[in-house]
């Protein structure tokens, strides 16, 4: 009998127990969800209010009456933003295609092949990788600019594309496939670039996708390259266009807000149909260390 | 000229039975190593001659593998390794780009110490990087640990975790400006309004001594999310019997968390927190759009290297000493890297 009440109170203070660390985990919850979606509300809400509308606090008004809807129009002819649009896609879709080409195409061959000087060919890509692109930025300024390519977008391409993380991030994924895959498909006669593309390609979905994640999100939203590169106002990205909008019309702020809302678009929607394979790409890729 | 051929033969022949004999008589594995090897690059030229290859079977290979690489490498050494050579000459140079080069020592670094700007950008460069890792590390850690539990709509937490940094800058920055405004924005409506602030006194979040106490709170909540995942790929490399192992012993979850969690995450944390230094090293953007005014430019209280830098090579054309001070950035990011792995190191021994 008395052994069946502590056995009842012990349970009881379990439950209490799992109660406040449920009570605590959902209050983290609930201040992470305010912290990380307030400032989206407020941009999709101030984006269709007026001017005079956006900072209005008593009372604030989530959406206005009259939804200024007007402002997801004037945005295209007040500045040439569709022209930022096209650059931005263009530059985008070119690096991250070239990237990932590029990098897996490398990473294979530093994972699975043996050939001369190879050690001496990765650490020059490890060792660049802490070296911030900062410190080398005005050398290749200047070298591109030898090279004529000052306020060309091929620039920002050649900028971009060839970055040493993406070949180690691929690398380290790759060296997780069991090398005898390769071996068999060796012995069965296959050359290394069938290999490559019909064994290693179809296997690294989740790293392509991380890696599709890295660059598209570092290119689309790359504001000092094209600072330092794109002069002319036909060739701006939309960073560089919505920057030097707010540099115009600093008080046009529900044209602004409208812009930026066009501008986060694309990058999540590729990155939430990505995003199935982003935590198993980080851990397989040994990001994590 | 057969003659010659069948003399090479048979010299090689020689050679590769002298190193045999000497690499199966040899007892120290290093020395019999390399034996091997020469004795294999001799049987590749052997090969080569007596079958009249042009292209030995070992030349395919390597040239096979180069092709793969080729693509990305050639892009790599053009536009990052050339520039980075090109880098470290500059810094010891005096140059505006047009007229010709001059070399001028460590003029340009003995300029360093005496350059208030400079002094200002150092200083609020290392201030930012004090306050933004350790802060981004704690949270992003904490985070990762809530949303590895089973929570409902854990999909939708971590997704949304990562919105701040999938978002531009552009975007986001001006997002942040109009809600700290010091005027009209509402979380000062709000510290007005519900805690009687007083209107005089209500604090500037873009300039003076606030500023970067707002960049570093700002640069938390873009990159939580991305280290997040990072620690949540690395929480799933965790074996669960290790938590039931300790649950049988009677653990408290504190204890679990110190015992079990925190050392098996060492070597994630040790990359979280390099990339974490490296990246708030070259802070630049985040400074520019949050604290930048109409003009884009910083004052010194929230001045940066990079920005620094820029202003040096691109405002005023003084790539030495802009080259003098990104350096200066160089040394700072690689002697703080090289702690940590000697740290880490330590750790491990």
């Amino acid at each position: 009998m008395s052994s069946q009440t502590i056995k009842q109170k012990k349970e009881a203070s379990i439950k209490r127990n799992n109660f406040i660390k449920k009570f605590f985990l959902y209050l983290i919850l609930l201040i992470l969800t305010v912290a990380m979606l307030v400032p989206f509300i407020w941009m999709l809400s101030a984006s269709i209010k007026s001017d005079r509308e956006v900072f209005q606090m008593t009372p604030f008004v989530l959406i206005p009456e009259v939804p200024k809807w007007s402002n997801y129009v004037d945005i295209w002819t007040k500045i040439p933003f569709g022209t930022f649009v096209k650059n931005t896609v263009f530059l985008t879709i070119i690096v991250t295609a070239l990237q990932l080409l590029t990098s897996s195409f490398a990473a294979y061959s530093f994972a699975k092949l043996e050939f001369k000087h190879k050690n001496l060919l990765f650490m020059a890509y490890i060792a660049t990788i802490a070296m911030p692109w900062q410190v080398y930025m005005v050398p290749q300024f200047i070298m591109m600019r030898k090279m004529g390519l000052n306020d060309k977008l091929l620039a920002i391409i050649c900028l971009q594309a060839f970055s040493a993380f993406g070949v180690f991030m691929m690398r380290q994924f790759y060296d997780g496939i069991p090398n005898e895959l390769c071996e068999a498909a060796r012995v069965d006669g296959m050359s290394e670039y069938m290999i490559y593309s019909r064994i290693m390609l179809p296997l690294s979905k989740p790293a392509l996708s991380t890696l599709t994640i890295f660059t598209f999100v570092a290119t689309w939203n790359d504001y000092l390259g094209p600072l330092i590169y794109l002069k002319s106002q036909e060739k701006k990205t939309i960073q560089l266009g919505l920057k030097m909008f707010i540099g115009q019309y600093s008080s046009q702020y529900g044209l602004i807000m409208a812009g930026s809302v066009l501008s986060l678009i694309p990058v999540l929607a590729v990155f939430i149909c990505l995003q199935r394979y982003f935590v198993e790409g980080v851990a397989s890729t040994g990001l994590k260390g | 000229m057969n003659d010659e051929k069948a003399k090479k033969i048979e010299q090689l022949e020689a050679e590769m039975a002298r190193l045999w004999e000497e690499s199966q008589n040899e007892t120290d594995i290093k020395k019999k190593q390399k034996l091997i090897a020469k004795r294999n690059t001799l049987q590749r030229k052997y090969v080569a001659i007596r079958y009249n290859r042009k292209i030995s079977r070992e030349t395919k290979k390597d040239l096979v593998a180069y092709s793969f690489i080729a693509p990305n490498f050639i892009g790599f050494a053009v536009f990052t390794l050339i520039p980075i050579v090109f880098a470290f000459i500059l810094a010891f140079t005096e140059w505006d780009g047009n007229n010709p080069i001059q070399f001028v020592g460590v003029s340009n670094f003995a300029q360093l110490p005496g350059d208030t700007f400079f002094v200002a950008a150092l200083k609020n460069t290392i201030i930012y990087c004090i306050g933004t890792v350790p802060l981004t590390m704690i949270v992003s850690l904490a985070l990762a640990i809530v949303l590895n539990q089973k929570v409902k709509g854990r999909g939708f937490f971590r997704t949304i975790s990562f919105f701040p940094y999938v978002a531009s800058l552009v975007a986001i920055t001006t997002v942040w400006s109009m809600i700290f405004h010091p005027t009209k924005g509402p979380f000062n409506y709000l510290l007005m309004a519900v805690f009687g602030v007083d209107q005089k006194s209500l604090p500037n979040w873009f300039s003076g001594s606030l500023v970067m106490l707002t960049l570093i709170l700002f640069s938390v909540w873009k990159y939580m999310g991305y280290y997040m995942v990072i620690y949540l790929a690395g929480l799933q490399g965790i074996s669960a019997e290790l938590y039931e192992a300790g649950s049988l012993d009677g653990a408290t979850t504190w204890q679990k968390f110190r015992y079990i969690t925190w050392p098996q995450l060492r070597s994630t944390t040790f990359f979280v927190v390099v990339m974490l230094t490296i990246n708030c090293f070259k802070v630049y953007d985040i400074a520019i759009m949050l604290a930048g005014g109409s003009d884009g430019n910083l004052s010194n209280s929230a001045s940066v290297l990079v920005y620094y830098i820029y202003q040096n090579a691109f405002d005023y054309w003084k790539l030495g000493y802009a080259s003098a001070v990104a350096m200066v950035l160089f040394v700072l990011v690689l002697v703080v890297t090289l702690i940590q792995f000697a740290y880490e190191k330590k750790l491990e021994a």
